[in-house]
């Protein structure tokens, strides 16, 4: 048996919520005082995933980088392998809010898109 | 000399939003000005997401949160000047301002919202004693290395502070590849969200020391090493346990001050508790046609407010140039009562119109549970709301409505009380 103690992040409070498994097997969950501190316990012990944001090297911009983030969350055990493979990519201005700069990363199926438009740094 | 119906002091999201809504009620005549070489003021080098969730009810980064407002501004048309520093703004309402090309501006507006946000405390503000080697930055500086000029600021990272600019920097360093050491905290509890100290320091085992802080700095040219102590009740570095940490670089996140030297020069009075002005629940000064908002006002926990706040300030100011307001008898007094650090505004002073609530601000004095918001008029209770948690890192907000305002009334208080009878959070 496993004890995982996670702290929920749906309001100021910030419960502990304690769950015991056996395997993959959820046995016994509490220390939540909503339903959203045993839902997010549970998301967060099976899959926890966040959103990335970073920034991307930018050629010919009016900024070095360009801030980006992953479109969707991608499993926390990802992050710094994404960063790595992120720290490589160099992209060219002009940039668009919006705009896929790495298709499916990691083949997480999620975009990483831009979050600010830069213009090319001989149009500012 | 150029003459305006509004002007607006600082194009952040505070500046933002109030021009917006004032263009929206009718005002044509509208210019921002702006130090810095874009809009958006610090939103653009908050890369993290976490903005948005209560005002557009999606989940943004900095940077898309005010490409929102940059918009919409450009499509109203409303004038911007970038690059242009404000020295000093009169009673008259006069402004002169330098910007780069134009050389000095004078200014003469009917109406000025002065957004000019805040500045990070230093070093030099908490009395580190030590040496004074580089490396030690505020952690907004180094944020916005990291994430607009594109630097890194060092590698192996102490910070100093709590505050959520604390808490973002920890993991961005770590996610740059730094080996960010440890967050110190003077407080017996996190000063930021309760999200990022999970998503920031939790997800990369980043140690988050309470009740400690740094006694000491050491380096010749670059940092070498800081002496962290533990402190007592008081905040008293403790003797005999001081550590010292090897580190280049040190992020100080230690708290922000409104930067009010403009409304220093117009006279305006501040607030012990906020470092603003004082204001009306318009948002307006002690000067008429005079308003602030955001940042300068007092420092907000969510950029949300921020818009919501500037909102207020720039419909108020529309009504003030459309000569749309009507003054009380009696202004009401709201003051804060116990456990609380401060409200925002501090007076009523108009008739209601078509208003039915007016939106209190308020910031507690330390971590609470099962309490009561409890508003009072000669210890008479009016009205309350019942809160599970309140935190200073947290601001809250609650609605007073006008049918509960009687015309005689001359003070209303605002307390926070713990339930009777139940569960507290025996802090």
């Amino acid at each position: 048996m496993e004890e995982h103690d996670i702290i929920c992040t749906g309001c100021p409070k910030g419960c502990q919520v304690t769950i015991k498994t056996e395997g993959d097997k959820i046995t016994d969950i509490y220390g939540y005082e909503c339903p959203t501190g045993k839902e997010y316990a549970i998301n967060e012990f099976k899959n926890p995933t966040r959103i990335l944001p970073t920034t991307v090297k930018v050629e010919d911009g009016e900024f070095p980088l360009v801030p980006v983030k992953t479109a969707a969350p991608i499993p926390k055990s990802d992050l710094i392998k994404a960063m790595n493979f992120i720290a490589e990519k160099t992209v060219k201005a002009p940039i668009e809010i919006g705009d896929i700069l790495i298709e499916n990363i990691l083949n997480t199926g999620v975009d990483v898109v831009a979050t600010r438009n830069i213009k090319k740094e001989s149009e500012v | 000399m150029t003459k305006h119906k509004m002007v607006v002091v600082g194009a952040g999201p505070a500046g933002l939003a109030a021009a917006l809504e004032a263009s929206k009620n009718g005002i044509d005549d509208i210019i921002i000005l702006e130090r810095d070489k874009y809009l958006g003021g610090i939103l653009p080098q908050c890369i993290h997401n976490g903005f948005g969730l209560e005002y557009f009810g999606e989940e943004l980064t900095g940077p898309e949160y005010a490409d929102r407002f940059m918009r919409d501004i450009d499509q109203a048309g409303i004038e911007v000047l970038t690059e242009t520093m404000v020295l000093n703004i009169n009673q008259d309402k006069l402004i002169t301002a330098l910007n780069k090309t134009k050389g000095v501006l004078k200014i003469k507006a009917e109406t000025i919202i002065l957004a000019m946000g805040c500045r990070e405390r230093t070093r030099e503000n908490i009395q580190i004693p030590g040496d004074r080697p580089a490396g030690i930055l505020s952690a907004g500086t180094a944020q916005r290395y990291t994430n607009i000029e594109g630097f890194i600021p060092g590698k192996e990272v102490m910070i100093l502070g709590s505050g959520d600019i604390g808490l973002i920097m920890a993991r961005r360093m770590k996610l740059e590849g730094a080996d960010v050491k440890a967050v110190l905290e003077i407080m017996p509890f996190s000063s930021g969200l309760v999200r990022n100290k999970v998503q920031c320091l939790d997800d990369f085992d980043i140690p988050l020391k309470l009740q400690h802080t740094i006694t000491r700095i050491e380096g010749k040219k670059r940092l070498k090493r800081v002496e962290i102590s533990k402190v007592d009740k008081d905040f008293n570095p403790i003797k005999g346990t001081q550590k010292w940490i090897n580190c280049d670089t040190l992020l100080l996140s230690v708290g922000l001050i409104p930067e009010n030297e403009l409304s220093k020069a117009m006279n305006l009075k501040l607030h012990p508790a906020t470092g603003g002005v004082y204001v009306n629940e318009n948002r307006e000064t002690e000067l008429k046609g005079v308003y602030a908002c955001g940042n300068v006002l007092h420092v907000h926990d969510l950029v949300d407010w921020v818009s919501e706040e500037a909102e207020i300030a720039g419909r108020s100011a529309a009504e003030y140039l459309n000569k749309n307001q009507e003054k009380r008898d009696l202004p009401i007094k709201i003051t804060p009562n116990k456990n609380l650090t401060y409200t925002v505004p501090q007076k009523i002073e108009y008739k209601f119109k078509d208003k039915k609530f007016i939106k209190i601000y308020l910031r507690v004095e330390k971590p609470m549970e099962n309490v009561k918001i409890v508003f009072s008029h000669n210890e008479k209770s009016m009205l309350s709301y019942d809160k599970k948690i309140v935190m200073p890192g947290e601001m809250v907000t609650v609605n007073l409505p006008v049918a509960l305002i009687k015309k005689n009334m001359e003070e209303i208080k605002l307390s926070i009380v713990e339930k009777v009878g139940e569960k507290n959070g025996r802090t």
